[in-house]
């Protein structure tokens, strides 16, 4: 018999997949010419529920399910950063799929189902558990891709993420074989006890797979190449989904195979893969014309400076919280910087290119400045997110003595803020290209805007509640 | 011992396949190597004492989803038709002496060594139908159960790709 209390700690998931399946079923009731707005309106209503459902979730930590999942304020930190992504992404989604015509029945359903794969990647401490959430939020992404129809590149984009995303899967799982060849054992706790016992070669070579895999996730130089090609071809609501939720999903369970299992030998590894990611993403973000691989290349930069918290051992209570800091400010600042980028692109997306942004500056006031705190943060701008993001992990870096690793980090920072400059300077400088009005944002679309400038400066200024509550979610998880 | 040697030979022909896989030009011979691949894997299976999986190897990879991919092959009419009429070269030369040799040493095992008296043992039977079921539904419960969120997701993506504009 299953102890009930197991089923309040899956209650998020219960809750989104209740509401996936309803808004499966609402879709065909509708006549063919209804609005198909309440769809969506549903959609955020369970995630909104799914919300309260974590925090019910919080107050019954513990293991549940003979030993796959564990609920501690480490599961229920990445919870809350996946659930208000996608919240953010369904709002402004309402505008966004009338306006490039695209059918809404499955696309939020297929949010809603990612969310639970993302939800349980960071409750899990089963390693089948966790192939089976990454699947969920993967194949419910690559499919997500795709949605743009009339766009070829939407279809090569949900392809090649799709190809080169099961390969990686595949590393992963066989990452996973390997450490149950090498360990006898699939679980966190159990391997980190059988670790500590001695570590067999099989085992290094599992964790190198498994990092493999999940620095595909993850879009981590060497294994960033499919990044802008995606970004660039999928819907804009969706790449702010991807790039920033299955991301921290990802970033979560690293962190719970890396330090959860104690596994040895990873240090150079993430070190080099750190510092290729940061220079790679900025120096191909220098010379981009669009917006959205602009921004691509932006997210394996920011990959790298996560990564970098991963290698600060020194003191890993410090790294780790920096690391899970980083993520929350990260997804604020990210999400909100596409809600922009897919209410300026219009229909078709026609708006992307750097020089579409000449003069926003005068033709849509609000809708530069919202987009001019997000990239201000990117950079790292005191009073944002993004500074406090930086500083962390970057002090966590150099109390461990990596001061090689932050002065290319620190290089990295300055080289990026080029970039994100030029983008403000063609909108407050340049004169404007069209006199097309740009249409007035809706509400719901602006509500996710202003949460994410809300969640940006929140954090830029008062830090320290989110980073105590960090601190104390990796104690948890360091051994 | 004897299951020592099983292994080894059905590894080889598992990895022969493999590599014939790759190698073959017509899709249909590459498919026709895989069924090869999946039998052997189904043999090492039972060596290791996985009668279940052995068995669900054989139904669902060697006869499920090959049909699958036969299908798929005729649908999309790949590749050209092609026949030599020479054959295998590597059957021509090695065919013959080979059978001999195999059937040679077969004899000469059987008139050398009479019937066993003791039975030979394939390893310890512990993947049963029973256990694997105790793992899936009290273990394994709550992966078990949200494969069912990944198939209903596969099947949207299906269904999405699948649609014609409109």
């Amino acid at each position: 018999m299953i102890p009930s209390g197991d089923y309040i700690r899956i209650l998020p998931e219960i809750v989104l997949s209740i509401f996936g399946m309803l808004v499966m079923v609402i879709d065909p009731l509708l006549g063919e010419n209804d609005d198909r707005k309440s769809i969506g309106v549903v959609s955020a209503i369970g995630a909104l529920l799914a919300l309260g459902a974590t925090f019910i979730m919080a107050g019954h930590p513990g293991e549940a399910f003979y030993n796959i999942l564990r609920v501690d304020d480490f599961a229920v930190f990445f919870h809350v950063v996946v659930i208000l992504i996608a919240l953010a992404c369904i709002l402004m989604s309402f505008e966004y799929l009338k306006v490039q015509e695209i059918r809404q029945g499955e696309y939020y359903g297929l949010i809603l189902f990612g969310t639970v794969g993302m939800c349980l990647m960071s409750s899990a401490i089963e390693l089948v558990m966790l192939f089976v959430a990454i699947e969920i939020s993967s194949i419910s992404t690559y499919i997500l891709a795709g949605f743009r129809r009339r766009a070829a590149e939407s279809a090569e984009s949900s392809l090649k993420y799709f190809l080169l995303g099961s390969f990686a899967t595949a590393f992963f799982l066989y990452g996973i074989a390997l450490m149950y060849g090498a360990t006898g054992s699939t679980n966190v706790d159990a391997i980190a006890a059988a670790l500590r016992q001695g570590t067999p070669v099989m085992a290094y070579l599992a964790i190198a797979l498994m990092m493999v895999g999940l620095g595909f996730k993850v879009a981590a130089a060497p294994f960033q190449v499919w990044t802008p090609d995606v970004y660039e071809g999928a819907p804009a609501p969706v790449v702010a989904l991807m790039s920033t939720g299955p991301k921290a999903a990802a970033f979560a369970v690293l962190l719970r195979v890396l330090f959860g299992t104690a596994a040895p030998g990873w240090f150079w590894a993430v070190w080099i893969a750190a510092a290729l990611s940061m220079t790679i993403g900025n120096f191909g973000a220098l010379v981009q014309t669009n917006v959205k691989r602009m921004l691509a290349y932006s997210s394996i930069a920011h990959a790298g400076y996560l990564l970098v918290a991963f290698i600060a051992v020194r003191n890993m209570e410090q790294g780790v919280s920096a690391a899970m800091f980083y993520t929350a400010a990260y997804a604020a600042m990210n999400v909100g910087a596409f809600a922009v980028v897919s209410h300026f692109a219009s229909a078709g997306e026609k708006y992307v290119s750097i020089e579409d942004y000449a003069g926003l500056g005068r033709r849509s006031p609000v809708l530069a400045a919202v987009l001019t705190v997000f990239l201000l943060s990117l950079i790292g701008i005191p009073i944002t997110g993004g500074f406090f993001a930086k500083f962390y992990v970057f002090r966590a870096a150099v109390s461990s003595n990596l001061i090689w690793l932050t002065v290319i980090g620190l290089v990295n920072s300055a080289i990026g803020s080029y970039y994100y400059l030029r983008l403000l300077v063609m909108m407050y400088m340049k004169e404007p290209q069209s006199e097309e009005s740009v249409p007035s944002v809706p509400f719901a679309a602006g509500f996710a805007m202003a949460g994410c400038v809300v969640a940006t400066l929140y954090l830029g200024v008062f830090p320290n509640r989110v980073l105590q509550f960090a601190i104390e979610s990796a104690r948890t998880l360091v051994h | 011992m004897l299951e020592t040697v099983l292994f080894l030979i059905f590894a080889a022909i598992c990895v022969g396949g493999a590599i014939n896989l790759l190698a073959q030009k017509h899709p249909i011979s590459s498919a026709l190597s895989l069924i090869v691949v999946m039998g052997s894997l189904a043999m090492v299976y039972l060596l290791l004492g996985a009668e279940f999986v052995a068995a669900v190897q054989i139904i669902i990879y060697a006869g499920a989803i090959m049909v699958l991919f036969v299908f798929v092959i005729m649908l999309l009419n790949a590749g050209e038709e092609e026949r030599s009429a020479t054959g295998s070269r590597v059957a021509m030369v090695l065919g013959v002496p080979g059978l001999l040799a195999a059937a040679v040493t077969t004899g000469w095992v059987l008139t050398r060594h009479g019937p066993a008296s003791t039975p030979v043992v394939l390893g310890e039977f512990h993947g049963s139908a029973h256990a694997i079921g105790r793992l899936l539904f009290h273990e394994f419960l709550l992966p078990f159960e949200v494969t069912s969120v990944l198939i209903l997701v596969a099947i949207m993506g299906a269904v999405v790709l699948a649609r014609r504009g409109e």
